[in-house]
């Protein structure tokens, strides 16, 4: 995973509450096998509309996303993530996100940030009023800035120093292979197999 | 103090706590399918690592597969080409597989189930947001991300920060013709889709306490839909019957260790829950969706509600959009509208509880004209049970299309799926624009709801029916 320290970059204001995992990559993207190539299903739908917020001019480029709440929601799609990244998002900004979702993206590198909805609402007016205004995301000091704004946010501490050194959960992990092997040791037998060994 | 369902199962299964970390979790049984695996398995092999516990792992294939024609080559060449990628990876890793034609392949969460694999205390995981479906026997259950899928593969574990519990009291007995698939929309309606968001929830209650497995697979189902990981149900007499002589479960000496620790699995009468909702079953009537969030739902006997009459801006905002995607008005009564579609399955509805229930109000009736209806059991033993019952007959007397087992319509990735513009009634779980196919138009309901709205062209519950007699003589 791609270490996260901070980033600037300009924003895309999207006034939708809701948005679901099926808007963000729609299920027929999903029977690719890659990691990479979903930039161009990203927000499908949505982008066949030329008014939408993803394809005027003054919004490309943009890296920073800033949703209404309930972001996420639905299926378990690790290809939102892939999506939203490989179109060029490096942290997603909302005042709720669905628990899977956020989990995946903390685990690909892309920062999903919690903030109150006034803050949202802030960022929204400053940036469809000055499409060029940087918004900066910084994980260090946990704390998103923008021109008159300046607001602290959450993120639990394993959480950050994961992503602060791009660190690969499977590997720590398995620094605890002892413990895993003692646990298995213990389990009952009663427990189901899926073969017979 | 006493601890919940949740917190016993979870505490069960903490490989390793420390100070400032995540608990590690160890997972009792991973499910696989072939949308959310491949880049998993592409992992292990670009870190040269093996599947830790190939016993404790199953695969099926069910997103992708068609319904139609089973034994012939996959005509779409991607879905053909996802299909064989977890063949492939299933052969070189060693992974047990119900491919496509095989007697236990389905709907992922229909087939651990049915397979007995599934059993109360255990953890579940698999890349699929329903899979909190398996709660219901009282199984920790929840979605993943391939990330995780490949750190399940690789330790058998994953790290977790434990969520909250809050408690889904359902009171009384839910009255004749009211469903489980009534009962969690009425839910979801009243907590939100992001109600359950950071908790796992807990349903119980008479009303729960009365439901059969399959019924409560169907709530469990949809506790995500709610924006909760994972619903859960405690495990009483109807588990250990449902689970009593399956393939997988225990058997002597083992069944009897077995039901003496799931005994064990209820909630102390001391334990405090961090949030409680408590409904009462018998205010509930049939309940359908008219938006797109499974959250936007009301009573069928409702009217569309007016955008305005929301005072939250987000919300309102989220109707208006909701009634221009879903062609509908303010004020229209929910029974008006008419669909073009009715599909029943899924891993919500396609049990064979599900398919007896549309086939009982639909013996001896006719599918209305211009309505297309599409039943698809969950998993090919379902369609067989059904088929020694003589329910497909039914099905293909009334005009309905049977098919065979997979997600189908639920999300249209196989060739089964809404033109833009037509409109179903789906007893699946999601009604998010562009779900069933782009721009098809998606309300959720029971698969009674569902066979009476095929019979009647319309939005119509059981008790519809008996108005018109649609019936005819010999059929019934």
């Amino acid at each position: 995973m791609e270490a996260f320290t901070t980033h600037t970059g300009r924003a895309v204001p999207l006034r939708r509450s809701n948005v679901d995992t099926d808007q963000i990559i729609p299920a027929h993207w999903l029977k690719k096998v890659t990691r990479d190539g979903f930039e161009d299903g990203l927000f499908e739908a949505w982008r066949k509309d030329p008014e939408f917020v993803l394809n005027r001019p003054e919004r490309q480029g943009a890296t920073v996303l800033v949703a209404g709440p309930d972001f996420g929601t639905g299926s378990s799609r690790e290809h939102a993530v892939w999506a939203l990244q490989n179109y060029g998002f490096k942290a997603v900004i909302s005042s709720r996100f669905a628990d899977i979702f956020r989990g995946n993206s903390l685990k690909n590198g892309l920062l999903t940030v919690v903030l109150e909805q006034k803050v949202v609402d802030a960022l929204w007016e400053l940036t469809e009023q000055d499409p060029t205004a940087e918004v900066t995301v910084d994980l260090e000091a946990r704390e998103v800035r923008a021109e008159g704004i300046t607001a602290s946010f959450e993120l639990d501490e394993n959480s950050r120093w994961r992503l602060l050194n791009g660190l690969d959960d499977i590997s720590i992990t398995l620094q605890n292979e002892d413990d895993i092997a003692t646990y298995e040791a213990g389990r009952p037998a009663y427990k189901p197999r899926t073969l017979k060994v | 103090m006493g601890r919940t369902l949740a917190e016993k199962v979870w505490d069960d299964h903490v490989v390793r706590r420390a100070e400032g970390e995540p608990d590690l979790l160890y997972i009792d049984l991973h499910l696989l399918h072939e949308v959310t695996s491949p880049q998993a398995f592409d992992g292990l092999r670009k870190s040269g690592r093996k599947v830790r516990r190939l016993d404790l792992t199953i695969a099926t294939e069910d997103h992708n597969t068609p319904t139609l024609d089973i034994d012939k080559p996959i005509a779409d060449p991607v879905s053909r080409a996802q299909l064989e990628t977890l063949r492939k990876n299933c052969a070189e890793f060693g992974v047990r597989l119900h491919p496509l034609g095989d007697v236990e392949q389905g709907v992922v969460h229909v087939v651990g189930p049915q397979l007995g694999l599934t059993q109360p205390g255990t953890t579940v995981v698999c890349g699929d947001s329903h899979t909190s479906t398996h709660g219901a026997f009282g199984a920790l259950a929840f979605g993943i991300g391939t990330s995780q899928v490949e750190h399940v593969l690789a330790t058998q574990t994953l790290p977790m920060a434990r969520p909250k519990t809050m408690a889904i009291t359902v009171n009384g007995e839910l009255p004749e013709g009211v469903t489980a698939k009534d009962l969690i929309l009425a839910i979801i309606a009243k907590i939100g889709t992001g109600g359950g968001q950071g908790y796992i929830l807990e349903y119980r209650g008479e009303a729960i306490e009365k439901l059969s497995m399959e019924a409560r697979m169907t709530i469990c189902n949809m506790s995500i839909e709610a924006g909760a990981r994972a619903g859960m149900i405690a495990p009483d007499e109807t588990t250990f019957d449902y689970l009593k002589g399956r393939p997988h479960a225990p058997e002597g000496a083992d069944w009897d260790a077995a039901v003496e620790y799931w005994k064990t699995l209820r909630t102390d009468d001391d334990a405090e829950f961090d949030a409680e909702v408590v409904i009462n079953a018998e205010e509930l009537s049939p309940f359908v969706t008219w938006g797109t969030n499974p959250g936007q739902g009301a009573p069928l006997s409702a009217s569309v509600p007016d955008p305005a009459s929301y005072e939250d801006a987000s919300e309102r905002f989220a109707a208006e959009k909701a009634l221009e995607y879903m062609g509908l008005e303010a004020g229209q009564p929910l029974r008006s509208i008419k669909v073009d579609t009715v599909f029943v399955g899924s891993c919500t509805n396609g049990r064979i509880e599900d398919l007896r229930a549309a086939a009982d109000l639909l013996r001896g009736r006719k599918v209305a004209d211009g309505v297309r209806m599409l039943v698809v059991p969950g998993s090919a033993r379902v369609g067989l049970q059904a088929v020694s019952e003589g329910l497909d007959v039914v099905f293909k007397e009334a005009g309905a299309e049977w098919r065979h087992a997979g997600c189908s319509m639920c999300l249209g990735m196989n060739p089964d799926q809404l033109a833009p513009g037509e409109r179903s009634a789906s007893t699946s779980n999601r009604n998010f624009e562009g779900r069933q196919g782009k721009g098809g138009r998606t309300h959720l309901v029971s698969p009674q709801v569902a066979a009476a709205t095929a019979v009647l062209g319309h939005l119509a519950s059981p008790a519809d029916l008996s108005d018109v007699e649609t019936r005819t003589p010999a059929g019934v």
